[in-house]
């Protein structure tokens, strides 16, 4: 009676609109956590410890809403009986994104801790790198959504995906070069601080870029 | 009607058992073993079609069976049909490809061959080139839809949650529409050789008249829903989880071409439009129903450009078409002589 009750509601009742409605508002949320990171690091960057820390705050509500609404995704596809074929992938899909918001919300939870001391010449650099990252979960984030909607589309983002992370990457190992063979930093463990921090926003990439793997597998399942 | 009619008839309930059994799964057995459709809907919109293809349009396919040999015996038929059971249990059990019309049809040669009736070879060409053409047919139709599907799925842009909505949707027209032309197609496999001694009368129900040839198809057609009832199932698991892995999608696209090549195939009013302006039109005449569904596989990966093409599942329809009949057709040949000369029925007249 229960299977009844939830596949009539699958097939004509509104709880196919609202998942889609919170399908987007969760990838919105994904895209704007990276984009708070942003703006908090260049707060951060230009020394408005104050105005970091409220945008640190704003990523861990968005990180808590997207947890929330993520739950409610699975309950929906799991209580509804919707999209019996393709549930667990969605689902996969939805538990890796969220790997991006918990990166952002670790990132600027750590440079609240650790207040690293960034030196002017590696300024740009971070700022650099934060801007691809972004790239890279924009068109990851675009990915996920022409895999709901424009399957063919999907592949052009995925490969969007890997030139950001890539990219990403690239000023990863010049900022890690750059601190290690700089004359004006006396000790060894600034270096190693900013290798770290380097490091830890390029995993926002490399979690984007892990969200656009699976996704081409996804992309091909579906196909008719 | 006398007792030893209905016994003679058992062996047409079993072949009707088996079609709701089996081939109803081949209509929704990805529907169900993916859970897009509820097992219940499947079963009850088989049992409703499946009858009522049988009994509005299942005269057209048992007419061309009957073109082959009119079987006129009731003991006979009993046999004929038996024999063909047999068959297809058998080598089902062996694990062999087999089909329910193949196995009539040598059920009926062997009938021929022990009456010494001739063996009508029109119609005999006719019903061999439709194991051909059904498959074929199959295959180019399931080829035009899946272009058709794709662009209409590019064009639109449908959300995949309400795509999976209205997949569903389409699961199950199309599973009405294979249900019925199941049931139209297919149903002589299981009546028709009853059709000439048929044990049931002409009859009159609230100034209805109801012939012996409809009450019989009937009959099928309920042996059938028992059959989707009891059995159906499991085998719809199977289909749905290991045999062939489809996307509802292609799984809707398959009972679409699968359905019309049996519809095709069936459908006397189609063959009276199409002679009326001098097109060429189908012979009516059963095709197996699970070898047009290969078909129709087979056409999707035509489409994709060849991919994951399976030439096993070729191989197997093209040794169903020899094996099937000749076991059956001396099967049939043997029983028959056992019918005849050690329990004392008269098998033919």
């Amino acid at each position: 009676m229960r299977e009844k009750k939830n596949g009539s509601t699958g097939l004509f009742g509104s709880s196919a609109k609202a998942l889609e409605l919170n399908i987007d508002r969760y990838l919105t949320l994904v895209e704007q956590s990276a984009l708070l990171l942003e703006d908090a690091i260049k707060k951060y960057l230009d020394g408005k410890f104050e105005l970091f820390e409220h945008q640190r705050s704003e990523i861990d509500n968005t990180e808590r809403e997207a947890d929330n609404l993520r739950r409610d995704i699975k309950h929906r596809l799991y209580a509804e009986m919707l999209i019996p074929d393709s549930r667990g992938d969605v689902l996969a899909l939805l538990e890796t994104l969220d790997n991006v918001t918990d990166k952002a919300k670790d990132v600027s939870s750590h440079f609240s801790i650790e207040r690293p001391e960034v030196y002017p010449f590696l300024s740009d650099d971070f700022r650099e790198l934060m801007e691809t990252c972004v790239k890279t979960v924009g068109e990851v984030t675009l990915a996920v959504r022409a895999f709901f909607r424009e399957l063919y589309r999907v592949t052009e983002h995925v490969e969007k995906v890997h030139y950001w992370e890539h990219q990403a990457d690239e000023i990863e190992e010049r900022i890690k070069r750059k601190v290690f063979r700089a004359e004006g930093i006396p000790e060894f463990s600034k270096r190693v601080h900013m290798r770290y921090f380097a490091e830890r926003i390029s995993q926002i990439a490399d979690e984007a870029e892990a969200v656009a793997d699976r996704l081409s597998v996804y992309a091909i399942k579906r196909s008719i | 009607m006398e007792i030893a009619g209905l016994i003679f008839l058992t062996s047409g309930l079993y072949m009707g058992w088996s079609l709701g059994a089996n081939d109803a799964a081949n209509i929704f057995g990805t529907a169900v073993g993916t859970r897009m459709v509820r097992f219940r809907t499947a079963a009850v919109i088989c049992a409703i079609f499946i009858t009522l293809g049988a009994v509005i349009s299942g005269a057209g396919a048992a007419g061309g069976l009957g073109a082959l040999g009119a079987v006129n015996a009731l003991p006979g038929s009993f046999v004929v049909s038996a024999c063909a059971a047999l068959t297809v249990t058998f080598m089902t059990r062996a694990g062999l490809p087999v089909s329910t019309t193949q196995a009539i049809v040598g059920g009926i040669i062997g009938w021929n061959l022990f009456s010494g009736y001739p063996t009508d070879r029109d119609a005999l060409t006719t019903i061999v080139g439709t194991w051909f053409y059904g498959p074929l047919l199959g295959a180019l139709i399931a080829f035009l839809l899946y272009f058709l599907v794709k662009t209409i799925l590019e064009r639109l842009n449908i959300h995949l949650i309400h795509l999976d909505r209205y997949t569903r949707i389409g699961l199950i027209l199309a599973g009405v529409f294979g249900a019925y032309s199941l049931g139209a197609n297919n149903m002589a496999n299981v009546v028709g050789v009853f059709v000439a001694a048929s044990p049931f009368r002409d009859m009159s129900v609230a100034g209805v008249q109801i012939t012996g040839a409809h009450q019989l198809f009937a009959v099928g057609g309920i042996a059938a829903s028992v059959g989707v009832a009891t059995y159906s199932r499991r085998v719809m698991m199977t289909v749905g989880s290991h045999l062939y892995k489809l996307s509802p999608v292609s799984a809707f696209i398959v009972i679409a071409s699968t359905a019309t090549v049996l519809f095709l195939f069936a459908s006397e009013g189609l063959e009276a439009w199409l002679q009326a302006r001098g097109l060429p039109s189908f012979p009516l005449v059963p095709v197996s129903q699970s070898q047009a569904a290969v078909g129709s596989i087979i056409g999707i990966s035509l489409a994709r450009g060849g991919r994951n093409l399976n030439l096993k599942l070729l191989r197997n329809i093209v040794l169903g078409w020899a094996a099937t009949p000749a076991a059956a057709a001396a099967l049939s040949y043997i029983a028959l002589f056992f019918m005849q000369n050690v329990f004392m029925q008269q098998v033919y007249v």
